[in-house]
């Protein structure tokens, strides 16, 4: 009874209109439409949000954040502090205790073991994983006894909650994914297929990028929950569809990411069949600017540090001319209406580390972008409207995911560099497959065989620590990590490494803050021109509620708790 | 045959008191009877100008972006209207019917060549018969979306470097549905050929001795000429549907280039708001395949000596 009034404690909140009637699987069934579909159900083999999210009903982590952005006990009995011993006086170890009778799908007893387990995996020196940011500066995860893990630092690290915190660092099974390390990860099919888990559901049937299938877990902790028995969790197709199949059909019950037309999204939503649910956290739509060469006659070389480096994308004058060229409110404007706002940081929020040095990039400046080029040199010698750069014409290929306001966007950004001459072509490429991490395919935004590239990406949880070792050298996808890693345009300055390393080390709060604006600094000039700070938009069925929209973590995080009004 | 004889034995008498003519005449005087081909002969021609000559008369440029006249309904300054970014429709119609028309001739050319000479060859020569018709057969199984979705993959970056961005994906498309559209054309020319081959003025003409060569361009080919057009024009209407639905999968040409199916694949998330902007794209692919159509019928008609002066 203990436990359960403890972790009812988490959710108290939402359940507290519902606790008297409703009991497992009394809402019947949930649609949810995802439009781009997950290629695994294992998010240590896959950057995406897609994959991470669609996880998330299925794997879960000690803790996770609410709407606020607060941490909240999940599969812990309490969030270790300093103050409860839970956090090591010197911050170097945190010691993490599992709530009672937390069992997997299976009807095993979930253990320290598999957390011990998880840590061998993502951090196994064959494997690629993509969510190795996590566990940076552990040196060892212990089972202390069956039911306490103690996460080790290799110095003390004053937010020790980043290792099995948040959507993207969940616990696996150890028994299921034992033969799955290193370099076999992504031939484990069926682990990777149909993890088990310790959520509220379990897979039935997975179709890689096309539609899962799922239905309560049986040996769920909570008795009464989840209160829905099915859910078909359908991938593909675009934003705009989603949210027609939400507003206008009444198909779907949830729609994530409508990142589409707010006029469009406006009307639909004046039917009333659903509501549209903004949060803001830390999403950033941005251009990468390839640090690498892309040229395709270099072969397997290409876009890799093998390669070279890019033939004029590594000026930091070019990164700035492109990034004055840009109108972001009328991006803004035209993509994103209530949904977005103009930023000049990779790192927009929490207040505390968000710088405000490049403030100056909201103002559209094509005059001045022209006479920086000018001024540097790089000019138009032979008369075709496009500039060279020590002889090489500057020519991108600007790739980004299909979808209708990215078009936009690339139509419009296009226009403005060529007014500053840089002439660009447009390739957009099917989402699932950009974001898909498949090594075999070319189109991935990990492989980036293009000069620039467009998404959006953002960071579970509160402390910027992870997110901004994303930018590590050793971070970068390359054949020899199946093509994963977190820093997709290839960005290398040892300086930054340098305040990486410094970070990890530094306790105090401010020092910690003024550590991320002059990271994010180093970044936004110029490898990276942020553009929008978005806010996740979805749609949900007005007979939906029990949704807390948290931007700090997976949209689907308390599921748990979604009913069917009565 | 006797059906043949009894018809054309009056004719010598009527062309005695006719002067000397071009047998394209009489197609052209047949061809005027079919209503419906006439009216798709005057629409497709109306078509070329408007996408090949328009744009010399109305000059604006159709990737170009200005936002503060977006989503406008037809007006004066914009006769169809503008997307969501500004740009004008009916520029981008004129663009995007040129790529598209451009593709439909093209790969209509391409796959007549390919199926006339694969036709001709299999009809005519006993030994390559099987080989060709069972190559035809395999063709025939091959599904062509999936096929372009991987050679797009496979040698988009190759024909990119080599032909530029858009230069790259029309030789691409126009190859790929090139290839995979002549089947049709090949089995009928065949079918004519053997039947051809038979008939006496062929055998009359191999008893003096002409060599195959001349057999096939003298005699053979004119008599094909009629499948053969019917299938060049219904090729140009299925090329143009091929592209249409490549670019509404969002694949072929970038995105800020436009198609028609391109146009009509943007303008699908605005059906409501602007339905203009889908009946524009979508009436002229389908008047141009319906008109090509059209001719198509009334050329079988024309070139058909049997059903011509009937």
């Amino acid at each position: 009874m203990k436990r359960y009034s403890l972790l009812l404690g988490a959710t108290a909140l939402a359940l507290v209109p519902a606790a008297a009637m409703a009991e497992r699987g009394s809402s019947g069934h949930l649609n949810i439409i995802y439009w781009q579909a997950p290629s695994t159900l294992n998010p240590y083999l896959s950057g995406g949000t897609k994959e991470v999210e669609s996880s998330s009903l299925i794997l879960e982590s000690m803790a996770r954040f609410d709407e606020t952005g607060m941490m909240v006990p999940w599969l812990a009995e309490s969030i270790p502090t300093v103050d409860n011993g839970g956090v090591s006086a010197d911050l170097t170890s945190i010691t993490w205790t599992i709530a009672d009778g937390v069992t997997w799908s299976d009807g095993s007893a979930l253990t320290s073991a598999d957390f011990v387990f998880t840590w061998t995996y993502c951090t196994h020196p064959e494997g690629g994983c993509a969510q190795a940011g996590y566990f940076d500066g552990v040196t060892s995860v212990d089972a202390v006894d069956a039911r306490t893990v103690r996460v080790n630092f290799a110095e003390s690290t004053p937010f020790p909650y980043t290792a099995f915190v948040g959507s993207e660092s969940p616990v696996i099974q150890a028994a299921q994914f034992a033969e799955c390390l290193g370099a076999r990860a992504p031939e484990c099919t069926d682990a990777n297929f149909g993890p088990i888990g310790t959520g509220p559901f379990k897979v039935d049937e997975f179709r890689p990028n096309d539609v899962i299938e799922l239905s309560a877990n049986p040996n769920f902790r909570f008795p009464d929950r989840p209160y829905f028995a099915t859910v078909t969790f359908k991938g593909g197709g675009d934003a705009t569809s989603a949210a027609r199949s939400v507003c206008e059909t009444g198909e779907f019950d949830y729609a994530w990411n409508l990142q589409m037309d707010p006029t469009i999204l406006a009307g639909m939503a004046a039917q009333g069949r659903c509501a549209i649910e903004v949060s803001f956290g830390t999403s950033v739509e941005r251009i990468h600017l390839n640090q690498t060469n892309p040229d395709p006659a270099l072969g397997d070389a290409r876009a890799t540090v093998e390669g070279g480096p890019h033939p004029f994308l590594t000026d930091p004058i070019v990164g700035q001319a492109l990034s004055m060229a840009i109108d972001r409110p009328l991006l803004t404007e035209i993509g994103y209406g209530a949904g977005g706002q103009p930023t000049c940081n990779v790192l927009p929020a929490p207040a505390l580390y968000a710088s405000t040095a490049n403030d100056a990039c909201l103002v559209q400046d094509i005059p001045g972008a022209i006479a920086l080029l000018d001024g540097a040199g790089i000019v138009d010698s032979n008369g075709d409207g496009i500039r060279e750069y020590n002889g090489v014409p500057m020519r991108v290929l600007f790739q980004t995911s299909t979808n209708a306001v990215r078009q936009d966007a690339q139509a419009l950004i296009k226009q403005w560099w060529e007014e500053i001459g840089v002439e660009t072509e447009l390739r957009n490429i099917d989402a699932s497959v950009f974001f898909g991490g498949d090594p075999a395919s070319p189109d991935t935004f990990q492989k980036f065989y293009a000069d620039v590239e467009m998404y959006t990406n953002n960071f579970a949880g509160v402390d910027p620590q992870a997110y901004m070792a994303s930018w590590l050298c050793g971070d970068m996808p390359r054949p020899q990590s199946q093509w994963q890693g977190s820093n997709t345009h290839r960005f290398c300055d040892p300086a930054y490494d340098a305040l990486v390393a410094e970070m990890v080390r530094t306790a105090d709060l401010n020092e910690r803050g003024r550590l991320a604006r002059e990271m994010n600094d180093m970044l936004v000039r110029y490898s990276i021109i942020p553009l929008i700070h978005r806010g996740g938009v979805s749609a949900r069925a007005a007979t939906l509620e029990g949704h807390r929209m948290s931007d700090w973590d997976s949209e689907l995080w308390n599921i748990m708790d979604w009913r069917r009004t009565q | 045959m006797t059906e043949t004889a009894d018809r054309t034995e009056p004719a010598p008498a009527l062309e005695a008191y006719r002067p000397p003519r071009n047998q394209w005449w009489d197609v052209w005087d047949q061809f005027k009877t079919h209503k419906g081909a006439l009216f798709g002969l005057g629409f497709f021609v109306f078509t070329l100008l408007f996408v090949f000559v328009g744009p010399l008369i109305w000059t604006l440029d159709a990737q170009y972006i200005d936002i503060r006249a977006r989503n406008a309904g037809p007006s004066l300054s914009h006769p169809m209207g503008t997307d969501q970014l500004g740009r004008d429709t009916m520029a981008r119609m004129m663009a995007g019917g040129q790529t598209s028309i451009a593709v439909g001739l093209t790969a209509m050319a391409l796959a007549l060549i390919l199926g006339t000479l694969v036709g001709v060859l299999a009809g005519y020569f006993r030994r390559l018969d099987g080989l060709l018709m069972r190559t035809t057969d395999l063709f025939l199984a091959m599904p062509l979306l999936p096929l372009l979705l991987v050679t797009i993959m496979l040698f988009r970056d190759p024909l990119r470097a080599n032909f530029g961005p858009e230069g790259g994906i029309f030789v691409l498309i126009v190859f790929m549905i090139g290839v995979t559209s002549w089947m049709q054309t090949a089995r009928v020319v065949r079918a004519e050929v053997l039947a051809l081959k038979e008939r006496e003025f062929v055998l009359a003409a191999r008893s003096i001795g002409t060599p195959s060569h001349r057999m096939i361009t003298r005699h053979l080919l004119p008599n094909v000429m009629s499948p053969i057009m019917v299938s060049a024009t219904l090729g140009i209407a299925n090329a143009i549907i091929t592209e249409s639905a490549l670019s509404f999968l969002g694949l072929g040409f970038p995105s800020d280039f436009p198609t028609w199916g391109r146009l009509l694949f943007d303008a699908t998330d605005w059906l409501t708001q602007n339905p203009e902007r889908v009946i524009w794209p979508g009436m002229a692919i389908s008047l141009t395949v319906l008109s090509v159509n059209y001719i198509g019928d009334g050329l079988r008609d024309a070139l058909d000596p049997r059903i011509r002066g009937r």
